[in-house]
């Protein structure tokens, strides 16, 4: 092996969105989390968006940490709220691209009525979910998302509790855009993040990833490798998949692709076409001037 | 190996010569922890474990196979540490192309 | 002025600008206090507000509803008050002057939020038209006992500032004071009326637009390799950016340096702590704010504020009319407190009577500041009334030193 004198030929793509300061980060070796970075930044360069506008807010996990990674304008908030925050900016300055970036726990526990009304009201927000069904952050609990049997550090004799099918409560809310890959699917998930970027109004991508530290442990699931390999195995992609039917058990078949991509109003234009009908050219127009297309 | 914090190793050596050389692997060493995901799922399966340990005390991977690396960058889209890429040359090895999107470019610098 | 020029003159000292006329309603109106705090919001320049129903408070939203599409601004009824109190702050990182209103339920589900936007130096102004409680309590009658859930509801340590309007005016004046501090010091205002001046119906008058003064947000002019977010001026407030604005700055509620990033280590809260906390404690003269009525020669210092200082004030001319030499001191700032002129004032006083709608908050703070010098005592309440002016008469003639004799 030799040591390298002369400069690259090409930077690493995901440097240009990472703070390289930063790194290494916290993330725990074979945890899917980073890889999931790679993809978000493949996707946000081929998007040619204005990285200015771009903004990603977390809330507080380990996936939560994504947000203070990457080298954009971003928002670590508070456990489970970051869908009202990224809310709050959007809808402020309607011209953002405002990324939701966050965890199981964060964005179906303790964020789970943010989430619903958000897909209801079609706010325009990506939001990524990274399910490694456990709490990664405080030690390994269980989660709405932690499959029946599944150990966790408080279910110790096994999960009794019917855990959240995600991309179906997301679809039944209200979500525009559904899809579900896993770590493993890496040029999926940077495709898949490539079309919510494009997309307008609530779209929700959910990354089965493993947590091999807790989950993966405790479960005796071996290493993040060996999660990753379930994952290879056991994924089988059905887009346009009933997602009533693509429920997760233990270590059981993972239902993956996309599975809603429809048009609907956004909350803004129809807040705005709602205003303008009734208020006529009284109307002065929200801030940031945003017009209904 | 030392404790560079950013050491990085280039996967080519002699074979860059070599005209069919397809593909350049950097590797960031001490990002490295060592879980196996770039050895596991290259195409060609160009990578192994080194068995230096780098600062962090991980086995990062080392380019065995040089000719056989494709450029696909897949490695360096797993990778959870940001630790390994890969990067397309050109027939005549002069330029770059990481399959992002074109030759690593940045729409904002900072 | 251009945006560029109005940064500068932001950046060079005591910055005032003129209301933004569209938000202004010029004029002699009869308004309640709910709704002369939403017109305040809206002469502030506040263009975002979030909310979710609450009695008393819901009035003030709902008129926020009816007037914000007319002047550029947005209402969103948000899911909870979790939600709310997080919504205004991404609003504010976005660029707009943000406020929720709550009453005490609601104000209980805001508290995280507190500490954040207080770690976060997020400027937003929360309203708590207090009711009587604990939990739901007394939905329709007033109280006044979430004033040390305002001071110091949130888990750490912190200071923010807080306001107590007694009169629908000073509901509409307040409000926009409540902003322009926010703005001042990067740190959540509160507003903490009471129900009783939330629904009392009064004369409000609204000035021209270049009578308000505003403070505007204070923006950096470095460019972004040479910002940083933490980076404190003399007054211990850093310069703010927005979203969208090409800054990648990281912003999180996490112990973090000057560069924003997490530090979650012992020095870097030392510095960043005492930071927040002196940034509003070595100001505490310049931001408390308070009336006095007849304290010149007073004997009996009465300290009371919003509602109950009206009550109070009748109780202290009711004194003066059996010859007993009481004045009254209403604080208008309540956070930070205005110790130093009760120390003062101690040196006069024979006793200090404290008359709140609790069973004793701010009396304590009294007390802390009269430090044994002379007595401090409660006419308490348990919430849903206010006094009667008789019960704090009843308190200043038991401690005046003339009793016995106009008896
Ligand atoms: C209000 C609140 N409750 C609890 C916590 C503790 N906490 C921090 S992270 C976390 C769970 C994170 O789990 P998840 O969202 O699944 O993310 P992961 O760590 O697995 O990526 C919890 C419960 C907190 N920070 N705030
Ligand atoms: S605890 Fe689990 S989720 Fe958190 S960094 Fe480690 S492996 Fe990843
Ligand atoms: S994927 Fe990255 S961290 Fe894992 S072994 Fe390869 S270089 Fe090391």
């Amino acid at each position: 092996m030799s040591v390298l004198a002369e400069v690259p030929l090409a930077p690493n793509p995901v440097e240009a969105f990472i703070r390289s300061e930063r790194i290494p980060h916290v993330w725990c070796p074979g945890c899917g989390i980073g890889t999931t970075v790679n993809c978000f930044s493949r996707a946000l360069l081929q998007s040619r968006l204005n990285l200015e506008r771009v903004v990603v807010v977390s809330g507080i996990g380990c996936t939560g940490r994504v947000a203070g990674y990457l080298q954009l304008t971003s928002f670590h908030t508070t456990h489970g709220r970051a869908i009202p925050f990224a809310t709050g900016l959007k809808v402020a300055n309607p011209e953002l691209t405002v990324v939701v970036y966050s965890g199981d726990g964060d964005l179906v526990s303790i964020g789970g009525n943010h989430f619903i009304h958000a897909a209801r009201r079609n706010q325009d927000l990506k939001v990524i979910c990274v399910n490694n069904f456990t709490y990664g952050m405080t030690g390994g609990q269980v989660t709405p998302t932690t499959p029946l049997s599944a150990i966790s550090s408080t279910t110790p004799y096994g999960c009794f509790e019917e855990p959240f099918n995600l991309p179906f409560l997301a679809e039944s809310a209200g979500a525009t855009y559904v899809a579900r890959w896993t770590s493993y699917h890496v040029r999926q998930l940077t495709h898949a993040m490539g079309e919510m970027l494009r997309k307008k109004g609530f779209s929700f991508l959910e990354i089965i990833s493993g947590c091999p530290t807790l989950y993966g442990r405790r479960n005796r699931l071996g290493d993040g490798l060996d999660e990753m390999k379930y994952f290879k195995d056991k994924s089988v992609v059905q887009h346009g998949a009933n997602t009533k039917e693509a429920g997760i058990g233990f270590q059981g078949p993972i239902v993956v692709g996309k599975f809603v991509d429809i048009e609907r109003p956004v909350f803004l234009e129809q807040m705005n076409q709602q205003l303008a009908r009734t208020l006529d050219a009284q109307y002065a127009g929200c801030v940031g001037d945003y017009v209904p297309s | 190996m030392t404790d560079e914090p950013n050491q990085m190793s280039k996967g080519t050596g002699v074979a860059e010569k070599a005209k069919r050389i397809r593909g350049i692997v950097y590797i960031n060493l001490n990002r490295c922890k060592g879980c196996g995901f770039c050895i596991a799922f290259c195409p060609p399966g160009v990578l192994v474990f080194s068995e230096q340990f780098n600062a962090q005390g991980y086995h990062p991977p080392r380019l065995a196979d040089a000719e056989g690396c494709t450029g696909c960058d897949l490695c360096g889209l797993y990778c959870p540490d940001f630790a390994i890429y890969a990067v397309m040359t050109h027939k005549n090895g002069q330029q770059g192309k990481s399959p992002g999107g074109s030759t690593g470019e940045v729409l904002r610098a900072s | 002025m251009d945006s560029k020029a109005k940064v500068l003159a932001v950046r060079q000292g005591r910055y005032c600008v003129q209301a933004d006329p569209a938000g202004v309603l010029t004029g002699t109106h009869f308004l309640d206090g709910d709704q002369a705090c939403c017109e305040g919001a809206l002469a502030a320049g506040c263009r975002f507000a979030a909310g979710y129903p609450i009695t008393p408070s819901t009035e003030i939203v709902e008129r926020f509803a009816q007037r914000a599409p007319l002047v550029g601004g947005i209402f969103l009824q948000m899911e909870d008050e979790l939600a709310s109190s997080i919504a205004i702050a991404g609003a504010v990182w976005a660029g707009a002057k943000a406020f929720t209103v709550t009453s005490g339920p609601g104000f209980s589900l805001m508290m995280e939020h507190i500490g954040f936007a207080v770690m976060t130096e997020t400027p937003l102004v929360i309203v708590d038209v207090q009711r009587g409680g604990p939990s739901t309590g007394l939905p329709t009658l007033p109280g006044q006992a979430d004033m040390m859930q305002a001071r110091w509801g949130s888990h750490g340590d912190y200071e923010i500032i807080a306001l107590s309007p007694n009169s629908p005016q000073e509901c509409f004046d307040l409000t926009i004071d409540a902003f322009n501090l926010a703005e001042q010091y990067r740190v959540p205002v509160f507003l903490m009326m009471d129900e009783c001046v939330g629904h009392m119906t009064e004369k409000v008058v609204i000035p021209p637009p270049g009578e308000i003064e505003i403070v505007p947000r204070r923006y950096t002019s470095l460019p972004p390799s040479q910002y940083l977010p933490y980076r404190a001026d003399a007054h211990g407030v850093p310069e703010m950016v927005r979203a969208g604005d090409g800054y990648p700055i990281h912003i999180t509620g996490l112990t973090h340096d000057e560069r924003g990033y997490p530090a979650t280590n012992y020095q870097a809260q030392e510095q960043l702590v005492r930071r927040l906390i002196n940034k509003i404690r070595q100001h505490t003269d310049e931001i408390v704010r308070y009336e006095e009525t007849t304290l010149d020669d007073a004997e009996i210092v009465v300290v009371a504020y919003g509602i109950t200082a009206r009550v109070a004030m009748q109780a202290v001319q009711m004194a003066r009319e059996r010859g007993i030499a009481a004045g009254l001191l209403r604080p208008i700032v309540v956070w930070p407190f205005l110790e130093k002129r009760l120390r003062e004032l101690a040196n006069q006083a024979r006793a200090f009577v404290v008359a709140e709608i609790n069973c004793g908050q701010i009396v304590q703070e009294v007390e802390r500041a009269v430090s044994g010098r002379a007595p401090v005592v409660l006419v308490p309440g348990a919430g849903g009334a206010v006094h009667h002016p008789e019960e704090i008469l009843e308190a200043i003639l038991t401690h005046a030193s003339t009793r016995e004799v106009l008896r």
